[in-house]
């Protein structure tokens, strides 16, 4: 056998490696070395941190080539990037760049409300965010290679990406109690393709890593989206809007590899000063809501 | 018999899985005291710098490298090969310095280089190991002493042990191959055998003290 690249068992298999890991939002070079210096296991290079791209409204697009290979260029850990939903071209050209993982995300200004990227077509992984089971399924039908529960990016409020693990989660739980002949109306159901279904009632769990995201702003945070089920985490504002980015940054991966140890979550979580403010997700109007896009 | 796998993040529930798959008891190693009772250690795939930073900052070094140099078997895969090597290209500190070995960090490129094929590696007999590689090291300088166990067609050497130490740069656990587990758990079993029962003759250091096989 000659050597194959880009199959799906090396797309998936990479966010297999980064489990238990903390990828974290940066926007320059200088805050991909804080992160990887913190313990993050990956960096997202994106143009603005979620909570400025709500508080300056307009459009967000991905981010600046020469910052991306910026950041490239400043650590060893692997770089994601984000591209907006259904803009394949964008996601053409962080491919060229060589990027190791792209995430086509609803952060950014979507760029067709019909359709996602075909993702098959690309060499570079895909990560993609959902609310519940049938959103997961889709976009692994269209090729993600790597799965996060949206929250509400941008909030510091949590309770959105508790909503969605939980109901990611129940679903799945759901699925593994069915008769087989069931099956088939549930992914009607769930509008998600029906061998997915059967795969993951069969497995009960996704066939790829499922990370959480979305409102991470403290150790705890993380901790229990880990406990929740989450195989590790995304953090976008969470870390440079608080007051002590580097500090935060580093207590958020120690809670996230001992998230089942509360004395050692005490111990990371003292003193870090203040985390970013934060915007409770429920006083968000719907029509301002990032979790809402994609479909 | 135990055999522990380190669980600072990556790859870490593949290779429990693989451990339980062939009979063996894992035990996820977060802090020192998780070692206490194992007779091998797997140093999983992930990412060598955040493992780096999480064993300093756990005080995982010294156990690790104590129960390595009483001869427990110990399998590196990917970024486990990086934090076993003595010397790593472009100097950053070694981890665990415990294979007299240069690797070289994400030596075929980026993700886009990542890459899946047959190897044979005549250690674990003629069927070959399907070798999943991600962002994979390679071993640049072999030591005298450390015994190649594999090579890609282009003889870039991929695999190797130097007494009970293995490094692989591939992903066994990603590929459903349990030989390689197989080999450290028959080398953990030897290991354990005079460990176990309360009287141990002094100075009975297996492996470590055998010749380089």
């Amino acid at each position: 056998m000659t050597a194959e690249t880009s199959t799906w068992a090396t797309k998936k298999g990479l966010a297999q490696m980064l489990k238990g890991g903390v990828i974290m939002d940066v926007v320059t070079p200088e805050h991909a070395k804080i992160a990887e210096d913190a313990g993050a296991c990956a960096v997202m290079a994106l143009e603005r941190v979620p909570s400025d791209i709500r508080a300056a409204g307009g459009v967000a697009r991905m981010s600046d080539p020469l910052m991306i290979e910026g950041i490239m260029a400043a650590v060893s850990i692997p770089v994601m990037a984000k591209a907006r939903i259904g803009h394949f071209v964008e996601a053409q050209v962080l491919e060229a760049l060589g990027v190791d993982y792209i995430d086509e995300s609803e952060v950014l200004t979507p760029a067709d409300e019909v359709n996602h990227i075909d993702k098959h077509l690309f060499k570079v992984p895909f990560v993609c965010g959902c609310r519940n089971l049938g959103e997961a399924l889709r976009r692994i039908n269209e090729g993600a290679a790597m799965i996060r529960t949206k929250g509400e990016a941008g909030t510091g409020d949590i309770v959105e990406a508790v909503r969605h693990i939980r109901t990611l989660l129940a679903e799945i739980r759901r699925l593994q109690s069915m008769r087989e002949d069931e099956l088939f109306v549930a992914a009607k159901e769930m509008d998600a393709p029906y061998d997915l279904v059967k795969q993951v009632a069969a497995e009960g769990k996704l066939p790829v890593v499922n990370f959480v995201a979305g409102g991470i702003a403290i150790p705890a945070d993380a901790a229990l989206a880990m406990q929740l089920g989450a195989e590790g985490v995304f953090v976008g504002s969470g870390i440079f809007k608080s007051e002590n980015p580097a500090r935060t940054a580093e207590a958020i991966v120690q809670a996230t590899l001992h998230f089942d140890n509360p004395k050692i979550i005490a111990e990371v979580s003292k003193g870090l000063g203040s985390p970013m403010r934060g915007i409770a997700a429920v006083t968000i109007p719907e029509a301002e809501r990032l979790a809402v896009r994609g479909w | 018999m135990k055999i522990g796998v380190l669980a600072l993040h990556g790859a870490v529930i593949e290779h429990i899985q693989t451990l339980r798959s062939i009979g063996v008891e894992p035990v996820a190693v977060r802090l020192p005291e998780d070692l206490e009772g194992l007779s091998g250690l797997i140093l999983p795939g992930g990412e060598s710098t955040t493992m780096r930073k999480l064993v300093a900052r756990w005080n995982l070094r010294e156990p690790i490298m104590a129960l390595a140099r009483s001869g427990a078997p110990i399998l590196g895969t990917c970024a486990g090969m990086i934090v076993v090597a003595k010397e790593i290209a472009g100097g950053e500190e070694p981890v665990f310095p415990l294979l007299d070995v240069t690797v070289e960090r994400n030596a075929f490129g980026r993700q886009l280089d990542s890459f899946e094929t047959d190897l044979v590696v005549p250690v674990l007999g003629d069927r070959p190991v399907h070798a999943i590689f991600i962002r994979a090291p390679i071993i640049e300088r072999v030591g005298p002493g450390v015994e190649v166990l594999a090579r890609l067609p282009d003889q870039r050497v991929v695999a190797v042990r130097q007494r009970n130490v293995i490094a692989i740069s591939f992903h066994p656990e990603l590929a459903g191959e349990t030989r390689i587990h197989r080999l450290v758990a028959t080398m953990a079993a030897e290991y354990a055998e005079p460990h176990e029962g309360a009287v141990v003759a002094t100075g009975t250091v297996p492996w470590s003290l055998g010749e380089a096989m």
